[in-house]
Formats: C-alpha cells, structure tokens, sequence
C-alpha cells in the first residue's frame, strides 16, 4: 500500500438523522485523510449508507457538519434546502449498489453526460480520459453499447468510471458489489483495489470484510446508529475491542 | 351512379383541404400547446406542496369530467355573455388545450412515475440540478413509456376537431355538411369524410410505430 498524506480531507461532525420515529444516525463522527481508505462496516440497518448517503448530499441529516479541507463545509439542520447541500458533490462522487446508470445513454454518454454538460470541460480532454478510463476497466469495445447490453460487473465497472470522470477528491461506494452475482465481484473489486493503491481517497460501505482487511487503511464499525469502534483496519477487523464488534465478526465469518 | 362517382370526385379536394388547412393545422397545434399544459399540470400534480397539487387535481377533474363538446360551447357561446367574445379559431384551439392538457397531464405524470428514483439521484450525484435532471434524463425515459397512450390522445383529438365545426371553424367535416346539405347525399358525403379521418389515422399509427421502436433501442 502506497504510503498515506495526512492532510486530512473530509470531517464528519454528530450526524443526526432520524426517519419518522426512527434514529438511524444518533451523533456519527468520523474523518478521511487524503489518500485514505475508510470502510464502513455493520449490520444492516446500522445507518452506514445513510452515513454515507450525507457525503454526497443525498441525505439531510437532521443536524450535524460535513466538511471538506478548503471547503466547501455544510452544517446540516432540518428545513435546510437540498440546495445547499448540493456543494458537496463539487468534492465528492457516488457509486451506488445497484449502478444507476442512465439506460437510454450509451456507456460513453453515461461517464461524459457529467463532465461535458454539468462541468462544462473541454470536449476534448473529456473524452480523451473517457477512453483512458474504460480502457483501464477493460471496456473501452464497449463504449457505444448500452447499459442494458452489460453483465452486472461491467455495468458496476462503467459506474465506477462515471464517478471518476467528474474528478472528484473522494469516492463514495456503497456496498459496490451487493447486488452482483458472486462469480461478478472479483472483477469490480479489484477494480476498487486498483484506485485505492493508486492513492485515491474513499468511503466504502461494505459486506466483504475480507476486501476491506486487504484495502481499507481505516475501518469504522457502526451499530444501531453510533460508530462503536474506529481504528487501523488490521486493529478493527483482527483484535476487535468491543462485544458488538466481535459479535458482527463472528455472525459473518460463522453464520450458520 | 356516375353522377355519385362524380360527386365523390368533386367534393374530395374540398374535404382534403379542410383537413390539410384546418383539422391538422387544428390538431397539431392544440397537442403541442395541450402537451405543454400537461408537463406543467402533472409536475404540480407530483408537488409536495398540497396546494399545488390541489389546483392539478382539480383542473384534471373537471376537464375529464366535462364532455369536450360542452367545453367548447363553454368557450365560444358562453364566455361573450360574460362580456368575453373569442373567434372560432382561438376558441377551438383553446378548447382542444385544455382538453388535451388534462388528459395527457396524467400519462405524463405516470411515465415521470415510472422512471426508478435511482435515476434522479444518479443525476444528482453527478452534479445535475432537479430541473436538468428532469429533461435529460427522466423525460427521456419516461417518453418511451408515454408514447403509446399519447399517440391515443393525438388520434383521438384528431378526430374530436370535427366537434369545431359546432363553433363555425370551418374544418373538414364542415365541408362535408355544407356539401351535403346542397346535394342531399349525406350517406356519401359523411362516408367519405369517415375515409378521409381513417387515413390520417392510418399515418399516425405508422408514425407511433416508428417513434416507439427508435425509443427501444437501449432496451435489452
């Protein structure tokens, strides 16, 4: 692993959300470095994409502080207008489970679609990296195919690269590879694996714990809404201090 | 007979140029206009504000629920009693709108419906605003799905402009009553006017074939 800045990036300050009645974030802290990988794990239900989910603005908590270094920062309370959570994207870009990508685009409309008509860049240098990222996924037949056309992996690998084309400083995956067939996930996670070493930044939600020992530098473990234990990924996931932890860790190493 | 045939031949052109100056002018114009209306009526239908979506729902009611006949004779012999006179062609056109705007506003709203709530946020998340997200992105979608049932409102307001000539617009099947009401064939006459609706009919499904399979090209 490619050896980490400590310039710190993002910050996560007592995220608060609750739908109706029901808290699923209850004062959620938590902070990225640059060049840092920090995987969010838990049981389902434990609010890390919806933790997650306030990263890129798609969420609102109902109080609560999501910061970049050198901004923008959003200090979320209810009534806030999406609007102005919407800054967060200038930083960061999502990849969702089930990919998300826009059915009636072909797979290089959907990666540009962002970059030419939101970011407005030179047409050029846009589909220029286009072709350099699908390449480096192993998709660059593809690229006037639709999405339809795809298996689950290749659809997820064109997810990722839509991501990376708006050149953002962090990368957002929740639970990338859930919704693939088992024989699919190796290839979107090395993938993953591959940007992690090349230094980029990024918070994964995640169900393969054994992915997340081998690429996560951090791992923060959530239940019932409250981080419970956050430290070095080898400290989390190997020596795990608290009851709940080792208990998730047992349930998922000997469900049966 | 001959003179039958005859008659058919001389009052074909007639009809057909009430149909091409005044029934396609009449039906294209209104749809577009009504299309208009209805992006409009169904946005404020999916509003969260229950206001908004009140003044919708209403508007959908009673244009549904009034017969298109009424309307116009609402418009064209009503409104001058209220001090508001509107000629023919507008009152026609005004009529057809609103109808189609009401009908098409629930297909409209339907299609938007029908297009996954993850595709809003995926444009969100590349940094696109509701209102962009909305036309490149759900519309396009939701077209594929629309076509069909708009295709059967434009048929069905093509043959509806027929009720203008009840508002002295002089259309194609008005053509067809003046004729017949100086020659006394009015089996022939409205036969004829039947043929001439069919055929218009006829192109427009070919059209709505055509625009539906260029929509269904990405569709595995």
């Amino acid at each position: 692993m490619s050896p980490k800045a400590l310039t710190p990036l993002l910050n996560v300050t007592d995220l608060h959300k609750s739908f109706g009645t029901n808290k699923v974030l209850r004062g959620i802290d938590f902070s990225v470095r640059s060049g840092e990988v920090l995987a969010l794990i838990g049981p389902s239900g434990s609010g890390k994409t919806t933790a997650l989910r306030c990263l890129n603005g798609l969420e609102s908590p109902d109080s609560g502080v999501v910061s970049f270094a050198g901004g923008p920062e959003v200090a979320f309370q209810p009534g806030l207008p999406a609007k102005k959570a919407q800054v967060l994207r200038d930083r960061s870009a999502m990849v969702f489970q089930g990919h998300h990508l826009f059915p009636h685009l072909t797979v290089l409309q959907n990666v540009t679609i962002g970059p030419l008509q939101v970011q407005r860049r030179p047409r050029e240098e846009v589909m220029a990296r286009a072709n350099e990222l699908l390449e480096r996924v192993g998709l660059e037949q593809k690229s006037s195919d639709y999405p339809s056309s795809l298996s689950g992996g290749q659809q997820q690998r064109v997810g990722i690269v839509r991501a990376l084309m708006l050149q953002p400083d962090l990368l957002l995956f929740d639970e990338p590879t859930s919704a693939l067939d088992p024989e699919l996930v190796g290839e979107v996670l090395s993938v993953i694996k591959e940007l992690a070493q090349e230094g980029w930044s990024m918070v994964l939600v995640t169900h393969e714990l054994a992915f997340a020992r081998d690429v996560a530098d951090t791992v923060v473990f959530m239940d019932d809404g409250v981080v419970v234990e956050h430290g070095p990924a080898a400290q989390v996931l190997g020596n795990p201090t608290h009851e709940r932890t080792k208990a998730f860790m047992q349930r998922l190493l000997h469900p049966f | 007979m001959d003179s039958l045939w005859q008659l058919a031949l001389d009052s074909l052109w007639p009809m057909v140029s009430g149909a091409l100056t005044a029934t396609i002018p009449l039906a294209i114009i209104s749809f577009a206009l009504g299309l208009a209306v209805a992006l409009m009526v169904a946005l404020m239908r999916i509003s969260t504000n229950k206001v908004v979506s009140g003044i919708a729902r209403g508007y959908i009611s009673i244009i549904r629920g009034t017969p298109l006949l009424v309307q116009l004779f609402v418009i064209f012999y009503g409104l001058p009693s209220v001090g508001i006179t509107i000629d023919p062609w507008p009152s026609a056109i005004i009529a057809f709108t609103l109808n189609v705007g009401g009908y098409a506003a629930e297909i409209i709203r339907a299609a938007i419906l029908s297009v996954p709530g993850g595709q809003w946020e995926a444009g969100y998340t590349i940094g696109m605003s509701k209102t962009r997200t909305l036309y490149k992105l759900i519309l396009p979608q939701a077209a594929r799905v629309a076509i069909p049932p708009l295709s059967n409102t434009f048929i069905s307001l093509v043959k509806d402009t027929s009720l203008a000539s009840m508002i002295l617009v002089t259309e194609m099947f008005r053509r067809a009553q003046e004729i017949a009401a100086t020659t006394y064939e009015f089996m022939l006459l409205y036969m004829e006017a039947a043929a001439i609706y069919w055929v218009i009919c006829l192109v427009l499904s070919a059209v709505q074939d055509r625009m539906e399979s260029r929509l269904e090209k990405y569709v595995a």
